[in-house]
């Protein structure tokens, strides 16, 4: 195989798909022929089977739409504070050196340790599972986005000047423009890491949420019910992602190779 | 007055991880009358681009000042377009879109930009392109949108570092004969930085030779040729004889500069 050349979308489409079915032949494999006991592994048919019945007499729907709402709501707030901030520092040095020692620190403090003390804070409501998102996504995209303008193509910024655009001006018609989309790839990318965080906030004092369902099945030990959850959440996450590509993709020709 | 005046300009680059610092420039000496057409020859290295630079106020000289209709420069600003080395197209803009931005910042009214734009693209023969991306273009495509995007803002000063470096000969001398009649009709003072000995002769009123690095000032020529200029002049004998001059200058310099 020759390095980076691409190959045709038909290939990619039967490649990527090849390896769902490979993954779910040994799945079957292990549990049609008795290599795993049912109590820890359900088989393919009693999972889809399991979520039928979640879907038509549970209203898992309403669960799934609750955990939508919740990652958006906190990735939406996460983003209105976050990627101005992140511009701001890129763009300017001082406020850079102000934020920036803070920022790396708290990044590094882990979204789930602070489930007890928003719940403390928040109570369980919505507010407290929100807040989980809003840390664990918030000062990732700051940093990220602060990369991002910082690393503007300083020959682009010289060139605008020389053309007679002020300060300003070279952060909303150079910067900004430059680094539109590597932002919108950080979002992308912090997107999917809101969805990890959703569930930890579920399993813990939550009445709702596919993350809620997959706690209550393991008192009752269905796995079948388990594996569908996570599956659903793999789903939606690659709903999401193909849209935010396609957006992406869409908003910024230019960008593209 | 003078129009631009470079007293004692010298830059020195500090040394990067305990190294040596570059001296890039040795105090230099300029002054360029208005509607000067300068072109500054010179081998790889010798600073032609930071005295650039420095002219168009994108870095600070070590030791000097350079003034600017008697006024200091002080940081980059419209009155001195500048072309750089580089390919420096904003990658999100379209050709038109790129050409407009300086009239853009200025505020100049979409109809006015318009035409500006649809000028320029015409002169550099670009027409076709107005719509596509930078990326979209050849490198010496792109070099002349630089060019037109410089010249749509209609700068006093024009500073143009290596601009046809890219091109090929055939196209390189159109636009030759395209900036030469721009500068016959409006009247700009130009800083026009070349490797070509013949270019730099063609388009001149003077011609400057440097040093190798650190860059000095070895030889100021001023080019008495005729004008209006055609590409017949390249091959006169008047030129020629220029040519034989400069060509030992810069020889002598090249070899020091290895
Ligand atoms: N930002 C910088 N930091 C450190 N050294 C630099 C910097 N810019 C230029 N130099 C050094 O200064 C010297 C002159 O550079 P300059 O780009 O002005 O040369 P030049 O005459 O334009 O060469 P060329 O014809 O190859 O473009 C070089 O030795 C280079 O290494
Ligand atoms: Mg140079």
């Amino acid at each position: 195989m020759r390095p980076l050349t691409p190959v045709s979308r038909r290939a990619r489409i039967v490649l990527g798909l090849s390896f769902f079915v490979l993954f779910v032949a040994v799945w079957s494999v292990a549990t049609f022929g008795g290599f795993v006991r049912p109590i820890f592994l359900a088989t393919p048919i009693r999972m889809i089977d399991e979520g039928w019945r979640l879907m038509t007499r549970f209203g898992f729907s309403y669960d799934i739409a609750i955990t939508v709402w919740r990652v958006f709501g906190g990735f939406v707030m996460a983003t209105v504070v976050a990627v101005p901030i992140g511009i701001l520092m890129g763009a300017y040095k001082p406020i850079e050196a102000f934020f920036e020692p803070f920022v790396s620190f708290a990044r590094y403090l882990p979204a789930s340790a602070f489930i007890p003390l928003l719940i403390l804070w928040a109570g369980i409501g919505e507010m407290q599972k929100l807040l989980v998102i809003f840390i664990g996504a918030v000062f990732q995209i700051i940093l990220m986005v602060a990369v991002a303008v910082g690393s503007t193509r300083r020959d682009l910024v010289e060139a605008a000047y020389t053309l007679g655009t002020g300060d300003g001006g070279v952060v909303r018609h150079v910067l900004l423009p430059h680094a539109a989309p590597q932002i919108a790839e950080i979002l992308r990318l912090v997107l999917g890491w809101a969805w990890t965080y959703v569930i930890v906030a579920e399993l813990i004092g939550s009445s709702a949420g596919i993350g809620h369902m997959i706690v209550d099945s393991q008192a009752l030990l269905n796995t079948g019910q388990i594996i569908f959850g996570i599956i659903v959440i793999g789903l939606i996450g690659l709903i999401s992602d193909f849209a935010f590509k396609a957006l992406n993709r869409s908003m910024f020709p230019w960008s593209l190779a | 007055m003078s129009h631009v005046v470079v007293e004692g300009v010298s830059r020195t680059f500090p040394g990067k991880r305990g190294g040596e610092p570059t001296v890039a420039l040795s105090p230099i000496d300029l002054t360029v009358e208005r509607n000067d057409f300068v072109t500054i020859l010179g081998p790889s290295g010798c600073g032609k681009s930071t005295l650039l630079r420095i002219v168009a106020g994108l870095d600070d000289p070590t030791t000097g000042q350079v003034m600017v209709a008697g006024r200091e420069v002080v940081g980059p600003g419209p009155d001195r377009g500048m072309v750089f080395q580089s390919y420096t197209l904003f990658p999100w803009l379209t050709v038109a879109d790129n050409i407009a931005f300086g009239l853009r910042r200025k505020g100049v009214p979409a109809a006015q930009q318009k035409e500006i734009v649809d000028f320029y693209l015409g002169k550099t023969g670009l027409t076709k392109f107005g719509k596509h991306l930078p990326k979209e273009l050849s490198g010496g495509m792109q070099q002349r949108v630089a060019i037109a995007r410089a010249l749509a803002n209609d700068p006093d000063i024009l500073l143009l570092d290596e601009p046809f470096g890219a091109l090929d000969n055939q196209t390189r001398g159109l636009m030759q004969e395209l900036l030469l009649k721009i500068w016959e009709d409006d009247q700009k003072t130009v800083l026009f930085v070349t490797h070509d000995i013949e270019e730099a002769i063609f388009l001149a009123s003077r011609c400057i030779v440097m040093t190798a690095r650190p860059g000095r000032i070895k030889a100021d020529v001023e080019i008495d040729l005729p004008r209006p200029r055609d590409y017949h002049l390249k091959t006169s004998a008047a030129l020629l004889a220029f040519k034989e001059r400069l060509t030992e200058d810069i020889r002598a310099e090249a070899i020091k500069a290895l």
